[in-house]
């Protein structure tokens, strides 16, 4: 459903299962509407998908009983931008490690799940500072970024068209190939809404997506 | 800890930090935790697309057909079943039980279940759960009971419901109750709130949250009676994030199908042509106990201060 009045763009939040509100109130205080995405009628006109945290076990057998593999893929295909955080950053990734689950196969990397242990394992950790060579990706745009990690993931074994664009422990946390993004902490969690705004300005710099046409009849609360 | 919010000198925080304990209780939003007794249910509720499980040795229902003291499950069922599945584990504890909550710290569970479903330990006081590391879920039945656990570190509220009845009807009193009276909070006038905090036996701050906020701070879930796909979706319209199913899937004739029902329902809540779609092939529900024939000594609800 369309949150907010405001102009911006309609970004799409995947709505199987986790923390869907968050990213729905985030879009909203960056002047996007955002709308739930249970079924591929709903991806018509969208330009920009979140792919929210819970659980990727959860989600990933969700895409699949709601024929979103598919759709998902062919949205990517025809330059749909999809952010994905912790879980879904796992359903983005080429393939899971560590109890696998399926996945989306967007972005060229590998998503090890759980790494970090259980939930006494959760910790938050600010991103490494800029400037630091084993950071390629230690932008300034991210100084002081605190990140959350819940039973997060890492990220493994990028491949040549994944660029890191922020780390923690030097390990990378936030990346990007194209417009799918990963990113393995919640921004969602906190008032610090870089990643949102960053990935959101890359829709505005770039010509919309040749993807469906937006259906002018379509009920805006689907 | 360096500063008061427990940095240390690298600026980090660990799972003590209670946003990382409320933040797990959000990736379960919009999910269903159910109910299991070994690995082998486990298995079936994560393939069901369940966010989590909660281990314990007899559901609710056989606890309650079985009489005697429930205590926190044999530490051998629930690492059998953390070493089984991937998503959250949670356990249940005793009410007031400091030391079985460490034993379930200790083995690296997910959440705790500070629950009335099993024999309280202590019968005036709650575990001072901000001192633990790992985060817990309490019941409650009304908004200052559900004001009191959080203000002694809830990182989740549930509705009580009656757990091992497959009854709605006391979840459904129970949601209305915390929902109704958060919504009276909200539009009293601000001199009114600490009449009300005392009234309600609740923390003055979180009273004051909840009328400048209109919610919990922490996610509020529905447990307590659950048994078919319509209860989940009913709960889910009466303001509960997710629910918890106990006795009802591994109770009902055909439980993994029972147990992807629910989750679709739950889903899919606002759509009622998916809720059918739930509803159809799935056997016999559990039997279910109606409330006036359970005396109020038989009441789990009525566990908890």
């Amino acid at each position: 459903m369309d949150r907010s009045n405001a102009s911006g763009p309609v970004v799409g939040v995947l709505g199987i299962q986790g923390d869907i509100e968050k990213h729905l109130q985030a879009l909203e205080r960056l002047g996007a509407r955002g709308r739930r995405v249970l079924g591929p009628r709903d991806l018509a006109g969208l330009v920009a998908l979140i792919l929210p945290g819970g659980e990727s076990t959860t989600i990933s057998k969700g895409l699949d009983r709601h024929d979103l593999v598919k759709p998902i893929r062919e949205f990517a295909e025809a330059g749909g931008a999809i952010l994905g955080t912790c879980a879904g950053a796992i359903v983005l990734s080429r393939a899971s490690t560590n109890h696998p689950v399926p996945t989306l196969g967007l972005i060229d990397i590998e998503a090890e799940r759980n790494a970090y242990g259980t939930q006494l394992d959760s910790f938050i950790a600010p991103v490494d500072p800029p400037g630091d060579p084993a950071a390629t990706g230690g932008q300034e745009e991210w100084a002081g970024m605190e990140c959350v990690f819940i039973r997060a993931p890492r990220l493994r074994r990028p491949g040549p068209s994944v660029e890191v664009l922020a780390r923690v422990d030097a390990e990378p946390v936030l990346v990007r190939s194209g417009r799918i993004w990963a990113c393995t902490f919640h921004p969602e969690l906190t008032d610090d809404l870089r990643v949102h705004q960053a990935w959101l300005e890359g829709l505005r710099a770039r010509s919309m997506p040749a993807g469906p046409p937006a259906d002018p009849s379509a009920d805006p609360d689907r | 800890m360096s500063d008061e919010q427990g940095r240390n000198g690298n600026g980090r925080r660990g799972a003590e930090a209670f946003e990382l304990k409320v933040g797990l209780a959000e990736m379960m939003k919009n999910g269903v935790i159910m109910d299991v007794t070994d690995a082998e249910q486990a298995k079936i509720a994560e393939d069901s697309g369940a966010c989590a499980v909660m281990a314990l040795e007899r559901v609710p229902a056989d606890i309650r057909r079985d009489g005697g003291v429930a205590r926190m499950s044999s530490v051998e069922m629930i690492e059998q079943i953390q070493k089984t599945v991937s998503i959250p584990v949670m356990a249940k504890v005793r009410i007031g039980h400091l030391q079985e909550a460490r034993v379930l710290e200790a083995m690296g569970v997910d959440f705790i279940d500070e629950s009335e479903v099993l024999t309280p330990a202590d019968d005036e006081h709650h575990i001072a759960k901000h001192d633990y590391r790992v985060p817990f879920v309490c019941g409650a039945r009304n908004l200052g009971e559900a004001l009191r656990r959080i203000g002694e570190g809830a990182a989740m509220i549930r509705t009580k419901g009656e757990a091992g009845s497959g009854n709605i009807v006391e979840a459904v009193r129970h949601l209305r109750s915390v929902v109704g009276e958060m919504r009276m909070i909200q539009a009293m006038p601000e001199e009114e709130l600490m009449a009300t905090a005392k009234k309600m036996g609740a923390p003055y701050e979180l009273v004051r949250y909840v009328h400048e906020n209109g919610r919990l701070p922490v996610p509020n879930f529905a447990a307590g009676g659950i048994a078919t796909p319509p209860d989940a979706a009913l709960c889910r319209s009466l303001g509960a994030e997710a629910v918890f199913v106990g006795s009802g899937i591994f109770k009902s004739a055909d439980p993994a199908a029972r147990a992807r029902a629910v989750v679709h329902a739950n889903t899919h809540w606002q759509d009622p042509e998916e809720v059918l779609n739930a509803c159809r092939g799935l056997g016999s529900a559990m039997e279910g106990i109606e409330m006036e024939t359970l005396a109020e000594s038989e009441r789990l609800a009525n566990r908890g201060w």
